[in-house]
């Protein structure tokens, strides 16, 4: 019963997300009473459909948590025998599941703004709820047509094939619904572009409006990804942090085109500027939401994030993003004409700096789009192939250090127009901090690969030169934005001194060992006490006890071989040692038959945690901003409320 | 800003749309015919990768017998794909040399333990200098020797099952 209740509710909510897009049609070409009663209900409608889909998304989880195999989704990917916890976050450990949660934040994302949207002109909120319906009901489509999750199995199994053990990990409570939040709210963006289009209202109050959707996903985006990097770094038992994966990449994309929006934005909502620029970059990075979840879904690269393989689902989702992302363009090709051009401005000038940002920011895009395509083109010849990491290191690795460079500078720079001369004596301190750095490492490690030396030295260089702006300022009336800016700035800094540290200081170490025996990793002396059997709620294992000791500390470490039964499969459980400095990460691995020794790999990363400090760093920038800006409109409200 | 500038990102979005559909739509077909079949190998010499494991040089092919040379990674995912089908060779008797791209030591040991290990020698070719001479674009992809030393076939990509009868039979023609 409760899986027919999901069933209908999504049904009803994708006849809404019609209705939804012909009110919207409705009142923009009436002006009459017709038109107006059209304009009053397509909000409300809205609001409904996105708790209707909200209660679809509560009965999957609802048969989840009971492992009703009755259900096909939950036989084919849940346990009687599993924690309730996997119970519940599986229901979007499987393709279905996530396109459910990736419908239901869009149609939340559809109320919110029907909701609490105030700031934006009545005829262009409206166009934006139509192109917010127009998206909901093709993927409700896709839901319904191609990728049901409430289909019924008569007989139903005894019991169900369970969930892949790489996702039964408290990350995936969290890391999915993070990332799909920050790509569906994007989806905001995007329609607001639409909505912009269709009425050509691109000016300061769009910019504004628009504002607050594209810093919350941003932020959500970034929590995502950084959060799902330091996931696959315990979980995968790789050591890596970041692996130029499909759908790694997939994340990345929209992430990229989602920070140049936030940059010239800014840059239409303070000085209405890049009118065209901003709506192009609205449009593009919901777009790589899409794609992305177009590449994870239809299967057509190889992945270790992709769950099925169906080429009809493919069809289905690249004719969603030709319908989409065509029309989107083509409506900005037909329309973005009568836009009138904004304001113009100087070179050397913060819009300048932010132009030149958002360029290099795009150029990067570009060469992620296609190394991960590059495999899809090569397939076109019959070929299949994978760039990796050489390719992406080699190309996007400069273009990043010349981003940083203009990072350091862009907040110093005045708007409209600034000196040359002037803004380079202003980054004397920086420059003197990364040339030391420079050096420093040069004369220490005698001889470092360029592409770190250089990612350290502007790395630090650039979190000198975030905090520059608010030196010369009085802290307590500097606004939350300028905090949320400098944060993010040096978040990025700190990031890119722990990627560099990481891949030049790291020491690895793969050795067989009797228990008893010891080696030395790094600063590290550790040594194998015993292999003991320990057993979970769905694994059993065996479990090394190692004693790390420096400087005379010592601490205990308990990596894991697990075996899972349901489905049968082994994963090793990394473990941790986190300090100051770094962490001692340590994998087992087999037994080794012939001798009786056992697989030990043991890495040494020095400052590797600064990566995630950092993306955290640049997460609660945003989210500064983000509040900042809001208190600023709760107030000045207030205000007016209280004083007319 | 020009009128047909508007147009680009539409026009950049179609080729995109092409692509990816014809992907979607494409039959396999992995026989390309390489320039360098017929030449010669060219001359290399290159370190162990993994220790106990030979590494790789141009004199060790054209002893009489046809060998295969895989261009290889760890970091590559077609090659993961790939490695059941060179179990398979080997089980039939062909003898498999590997170039190692882009890698270090202890990640090809991790890739060979996870994938199974069909290799007799693995040369470490850290800078592609191998790869390019031998004129091959990217990783997996697989050379035949013959008996003379001069690379018959190449096979681009990685070997599907489907390929295994075909390629055991393109080294017994190559003795």
């Amino acid at each position: 019963m409760i899986a027919e209740t999901g069933l209908a509710a999504l049904w009803f909510a994708a006849m809404l997300a019609g209705l939804q897009l012909l009110l919207g049609v409705l009142a923009l070409r009436r002006k009459d009473v017709a038109g107006e009663q059209a304009v009053a209900a397509i909000g409300p409608v809205a609001i409904v459909q996105g708790a209707l889909v909200a209660i679809a998304m509560a009965a999957l989880i609802a048969v989840f948590l009971n492992t009703d195999l009755s259900v096909k989704l939950v036989a084919e990917n849940s346990h009687s025998a599993k924690p309730w916890i996997y119970k519940f976050a599986g229901a979007w450990g499987n393709h279905e599941g996530s396109m459910l949660l990736w419908v239901t934040i869009l149609g939340a994302g559809g109320a919110l703004v029907a909701w609490k949207e105030r700031t934006l002109d009545r005829p262009t909120h409206v166009a934006t709820l139509a192109a917010q319906g127009a998206i909901a009901l093709g993927f409700y489509a896709f839901l319904l047509f191609a990728s049901n999750p409430f289909t019924r199995l008569n007989p139903a199994p005894i019991e169900g094939q369970g969930l892949n053990p790489l996702l039964q990990d408290p990350g995936l409570a969290f890391h999915p619904p993070t990332l799909y939040a920050g790509y569906v709210g994007l989806s905001v963006a995007f329609s607001f572009a639409v909505g912009a289009l269709v009425t050509g209202q691109v000016g300061p109050a769009f910019a504004r409006a628009m504002r607050p959707w594209v810093l919350g996903a941003w932020v959500l985006l970034t929590i995502g990804i950084t959060a799902g990097s330091y996931w696959a770094y315990y979980e995968l038992g790789w050591g890596g942090w970041w692996f130029w994966d499909p759908v790694e990449n997939a994340s990345l994309m929209p992430w990229l085109a989602a920070t140049a929006l936030l940059h010239s934005v800014n840059v239409l909502a303070a000085r209405d500027g890049l009118r065209a620029w901003t709506v192009m970059l609205a449009v593009v990075a919901f777009s790589m939401s899409m794609i992305g979840t177009f590449l994870v879904r239809s299967g057509i690269l190889t992945s270790v994030h992709a769950f099925a393989v169906d080429p009809r689902r493919g069809a289905f989702i690249l004719a969603l993003l030709g319908l989409y992302i065509g029309g989107a363009l083509a409506l900005f090709g037909a329309r973005i004409g009568q836009v009138r051009a904004g304001r113009s401005f100087a070179f050397v000038s913060r819009e300048g700096g932010l132009v030149v940002n958002n360029l290099l920011l795009s150029v990067i895009l570009g060469i992620v789009l296609i190394g991960t395509l590059y495999p899809l083109v090569a397939a076109g010849f019959g070929v299949r192939l994978s760039v990796g990491p050489p390719f992406f290191h080699a190309a996007a690795g400069p273009i990043a250090l010349a981003l940083v460079a203009v990072m350091a500078v862009g907040p110093s720079l005045r708007w409209r127009q600034d000196q040359a001369e002037a803004v380079l004596i202003g980054m004397l301190w920086p420059l003197v901090a990364a040339a030391g750095t420079f050096a420093l490492m040069l004369t220490l490690t005698g001889g470092m690969d360029v592409l770190p030396l250089l990612g350290l030295s502007f790395g630090v260089g650039l979190i000198v030169a975030s905090v520059l702006p608010i030196t010369r300022r009085n802290w307590r009336r500097t606004p939350l934005p300028i905090w949320g800016m400098v944060v993010a700035h040096a978040g990025l800094g700190v990031s890119m001194v722990g990627m560099a540290c990481d891949s030049a200081f790291t020491a690895e170490r793969l050795v067989a060992l009797y228990p008893g025996e010891a080696t030395i990793v790094g600063p590290w002396r550790v040594q194998l006490d015993r292999i003991y059997p320990n057993v979970g709620p769905n694994w059993s294992a065996l479990a090394a006890k190692l004693t790390a000791s420096r400087d005379g500390a010592a601490e205990t470490l308990r990596p894991q071989q697990r075996y899972f039964t349901d489905p049968p499969t082994t994963t090793s459980e990394s473990a941790i040692a986190t300090h100051w400095d770094g962490q001692l990460y340590t994998v087992l691995g087999q037994q080794d038959a012939a001798t009786g020794r056992w697989q030990l790999r043991l890495w040494w990363k020095p400052f590797v945690t600064l990566i995630w400090a950092g993306g955290g760093l640049i997460a609660l920038g945003g989210a500064l901003a983000l509040f900042g800006r809001w208190f600023k409109g709760w107030q000045r409200r207030r205000y007016e409320a209280l004083w007319g | 800003m020009r009128r047909w500038l508007i147009w680009v990102p539409l026009a950049a979005f179609a080729v995109l749309f092409v692509v990816v559909a014809s992907g979607l739509m494409r039959p396999s077909d992995t026989t390309v015919h390489s320039t360098l079949v017929d030449k010669p190998l060219p001359e290399f010499r290159l370190d162990p990768m993994v220790p106990g494991k030979p590494g790789l040089a141009s004199g060790d092919f054209g002893k009489g017998r046809p060998r295969l040379l895989n261009v290889f990674a760890s970091w590559c995912i077609p090659c993961i794909a790939e490695a059941p089908q060179l179990m398979a060779l080997k089980a039939r008797g062909v003898e498999i040399d590997a170039i190692a791209i882009h890698d270090k030591g202890p990640a090809i040991a991790d890739f060979l333990r996870r994938n199974g290990d069909p290799y007799a020698a693995i040369g470490d070719d850290a800078r592609s200098r191998v790869q390019m001479a031998l004129g091959s674009s990217g990783v997996p992809e697989t050379f035949l020797i013959d008996a003379r030393g001069r690379i018959v076939r190449q096979y681009i990509g990685d070997i599907r099952a489907d390929q295994v009868d075909r390629i055991v039979r393109d080294v017994a023609a190559a003795r």
